[in-house]
């Protein structure tokens, strides 16, 4: 058997590949959301889908997120397998009543009558300069409601990979991109397939600390990783994957090692997902800990539109690196 | 002008609370003179100054808790002149000497124990360590209550795991907290740098002193199992003659005045250590420093739990009366909790006798930095072979706790066989 040539890949590529991938398998599957057809959506994931599969199965919807949202909520009920586009996790507010009254609860509701195999993905982050009604990372929002799974991508392999068992799991899944991923380039073996959405990963190994990251932070906690190293600490970067259920044990199994834990969340600080991680390795891991567990979060402001202003409110290698050495104290300095 | 420091009463000694000033500023003191209470963990000690003089001025005012090594009084020769500072009140002199108090208190608490070891007339003079200079701008918190050590969760447990006692360890963690690797790191390589406190501070919240003094011995023992290289001896011992010189003795002396076994038990091992002072004495900074003048430690249990060993002084020299009468104004002292300074901080070799609890012997744990324990079952009737007969005497059996760093087993066995020399002589203990 031949091993056919890992080719060069975007994330966005990626992602469409996942999708082609799913239309092609399974005919029930089908994609909608605001400029997902004729347009190529917005960020151009879906661009050529349209010629592909045509206009029955690339669908262009109105302006209104909680009627498509909605839409695709009852036709997986229907026993379809709908991919549904939001085009930023900001939107996603007008569609929230559908995502937490319907999708969330209505297999509990009905006794379990109702599976609801939908897939919402939508862009997160900033980075884009499109300023305060475009860029929130409102994941930890989201990841806060039972009845929901939360996937965030942050790798190629899981940009091509996640797709496919969320279509297969019978709840809703969520998925997030962050904007600044779409261009993320690399190779990638052309039958690169499933992934597991179970697990949060160890995308670098170390003793020192643990960085715990999720989609467009895994970078930012990487990058600090390199520059930590070049100081002789070993930064362990935890990729969470899988935002809603957290994958503990892995989580866990990481600060027992290290003894250390910063939480790289691009959320707002207070209530976010770094808060809830670092409570349970407060309630799990305690005795582990030789410091407190930090948080590297976005400023609390809505997110500025100038350049220089939404760097500086957005978790940057820099702050990561300070935060660890502020864990590491005096051993640090020598 | 000299001044009166917070003494070490003790090994496990890192900080006392002065409870009573006898003297005030103008009073006149001689060496050996009482002028102050002070509240160790373990007890309330009567503590004695070493240097004549007159008292300028009280550093520290009743009710505050300062490290062993802290300024608590201020002492110039008799006939000097005034200055101008004394007579102000204690309050405002706490402002102004508080920062000096500090730097001297620099040195660890278990520096001082070590570095002045005890001895008959312990050095009135400030501890020679250079002054290291306080953090500028660092205003020490009040004093006890809210003092915490910064651990980490994983440093205490891992402390716990390792015996280590955390007031021994230095901080290099976030804020100075104790980390893992400052426990690993070991009491011997990390220098305490935490400041401690001095200054006004509201009354000493009452003192759980039985848990503390549990925490002290702890820590102590701790440290000497941790440190120690124990080697462990034992001997039987012949009782026979020594029961019977007794009892004839006895006959002759009113009931108030008779002689108990531990007596002669305390006597032979003071004279034996005459013959072989290399047992009495400190193990101090890699090296034996030997003990000027015998200073039996008797282990004394107190009342609802604990144990404290003050110093027989110069036992080898008592006659039984005399360490009868010694023994006894000790227990009573220890228990009433009114032992003397140089009484906590003298002893250089510990005798512990729990015959009287009729256990057979005793290994014990050394008192850092003393180089050896001696311990005492009970004396009682035992099958003993000599001469090819089986018969039944009195017999006590002796044990000898030493540091291995300090000497050998071969040296140990000397010292019991000297023990049990002695006490073949009874007329002459």
């Amino acid at each position: 058997m031949s091993v056919a040539p890992a080719k060069t890949i975007t994330y966005r590529e990626a992602m469409r590949e996942a999708i082609r991938e799913a239309m092609v398998a399974d005919p029930r599957v089908f994609l909608m959301g605001e400029d997902v057809g004729a347009y190529g959506g917005c960020f151009g994931v879906s661009k050529g889908l349209l010629d592909e599969f045509g206009p029955e199965r690339i669908r262009d919807t109105p302006l209104s997120e909680s009627a498509f949202v909605g839409a695709g909520i009852g036709a997986a009920m229907g026993g379809m397998r709908p991919i549904v586009e939001v085009m930023t996790v900001n939107f996603c507010l007008l569609a929230l009543d559908q995502i937490m009254n319907n999708a969330a609860t209505i297999t509990h509701m009905s006794g379990g009558q109702f599976a609801i195999p939908v897939v919402i993905r939508m862009t997160t982050g900033a980075g884009r300069q499109v300023a305060a009604q475009h860029s929130h990372s409102l994941e930890g929002w989201l990841a806060h409601i039972p009845g929901l799974k939360l996937l965030a991508p942050a790798t190629l392999a899981d940009a091509r990979g996640m797709l496919a068992p969320a279509l297969a799991d019978p709840n809703p899944v969520l998925i997030f991109e962050h904007g600044s991923l779409y261009n993320l380039e690399g190779e990638l073996p052309p039958d690169a397939g499933a992934v597991d959405i179970e697990q949060a990963a160890i995308r670098r190994p170390g003793a020192d600390v643990t960085l715990i990251a999720y989609g467009g932070t895994v970078p930012t906690a990487l990058a600090a990783a390199d520059e930590l190293a070049a100081g002789g600490i070993e930064a362990e970067v935890v990729d969470l994957r899988v935002l809603r259920p957290l994958d503990d044990a892995t989580i866990i199994a990481s600060v027992a090692r290290t003894h250390r834990a910063v939480v790289v969340d691009e959320g707002w600080r207070s209530g976010s997902l770094a808060a809830e991680v670092s409570a349970r390795i407060m309630e799990q891991a305690f005795y582990e800990l030789d410091a407190p567990v930090a948080r590297v979060c976005s400023a609390e402001v809505p997110m500025p539109y100038p350049r220089h202003l939404e760097q500086a409110a957005l978790p940057q290698p820099t702050a990561v690196v300070g935060a660890v050495r502020s864990l590491i104290g005096a051993a640090a300095d020598e | 002008m000299s001044d009166f420091v917070m003494p070490s009463l003790g090994a496990d000694m890192e900080a006392g609370t002065l409870l009573d000033w006898y003297v005030k500023p103008g009073d006149a003191v001689k060496r050996g003179d009482i002028v102050a209470l002070v509240d160790t963990s373990k007890a309330e000690i009567e503590v004695e100054i070493f240097e004549d003089g007159v008292i300028d001025e009280l550093v520290v005012p009743v009710g505050v808790r300062v490290p062993v090594g802290t300024v608590l009084a201020t002492l110039r020769p008799a006939g000097a002149e005034v200055p101008a500072a004394a007579g102000a009140p204690v309050q405002a002199a706490i402002t102004t000497r508080a920062p000096a108090a500090i730097t001297t208190a620099t040195p660890t608490p278990a520096a001082v124990a070590v570095a002045q070891p005890p001895a008959p007339l312990p050095p009135p003079s400030p501890p020679s360590a250079p002054p290291t200079p306080s953090a500028p701008g660092t205003i020490p918190a009040a004093a006890g209550a809210n003092h915490r050590l910064r651990v980490s969760p994983l440093a205490r447990r891992v402390a716990e795991q390792l015996g280590v006692d955390l007031s021994t360890i230095t901080g290099s963690g976030p804020n100075g907290a104790i980390t893992r690797a400052d426990v690993e790191g070991g009491p011997a390589t990390a220098v305490r740098t935490a400041q401690p406190t001095v200054g006004p501070s509201p009354p000493p919240e009452p003192v759980d002193r039985h848990a503390a003094m549990r925490t002290a011995i702890g820590a102590l023992m701790a440290r000497s199992k941790r440190e120690i290289p124990h080697y462990y001896l034992q001997q039987e011992i012949d009782m026979s003659r020594a029961i019977d010189w007794l009892r004839e003795t006895n006959l002759q002396l009113p009931i108030t005045d008779r002689l108990l076994p531990s007596a002669l038990l305390l006597s032979a091992v003071g004279r034996a250590v005459v013959e072989m002072p290399e047992m009495n004495g400190f193990w101090i900074d890699g090296a034996f420093s030997p003990g000027s003048g015998v200073h039996l430690g008797v282990a004394i249990s107190l009342r609802g739990g604990g144990l404290i060993a003050p110093a027989l002084h110069d036992a080898d020299r008592m006659s039984l009366a005399e360490i009868m009468a010694g023994v006894r104004d000790l227990v009573q002292r220890a228990r009433a909790g009114r032992l003397r300074s140089s009484e906590m901080s003298d002893p250089t070799l510990t005798v512990t006798n729990l015959g009287e609890h009729g256990v057979d012997l005793v290994h014990g744990v050394i008192y850092p930095p003393q180089v050896a324990l001696v311990g005492f079952g009970a004396v009682r009737e035992r099958p003993w072979a000599a001469g090819g007969m089986l018969g039944v005497r009195p017999t006590v059996v002796a044990t000898l706790s030493a540091d291995h760093r300090a000497g050998d087993g071969h040296t140990g066995s000397r010292f019991l066989t000297v023990i049990d020399r002695q006490l073949q002589k009874p007329e002459t203990l």
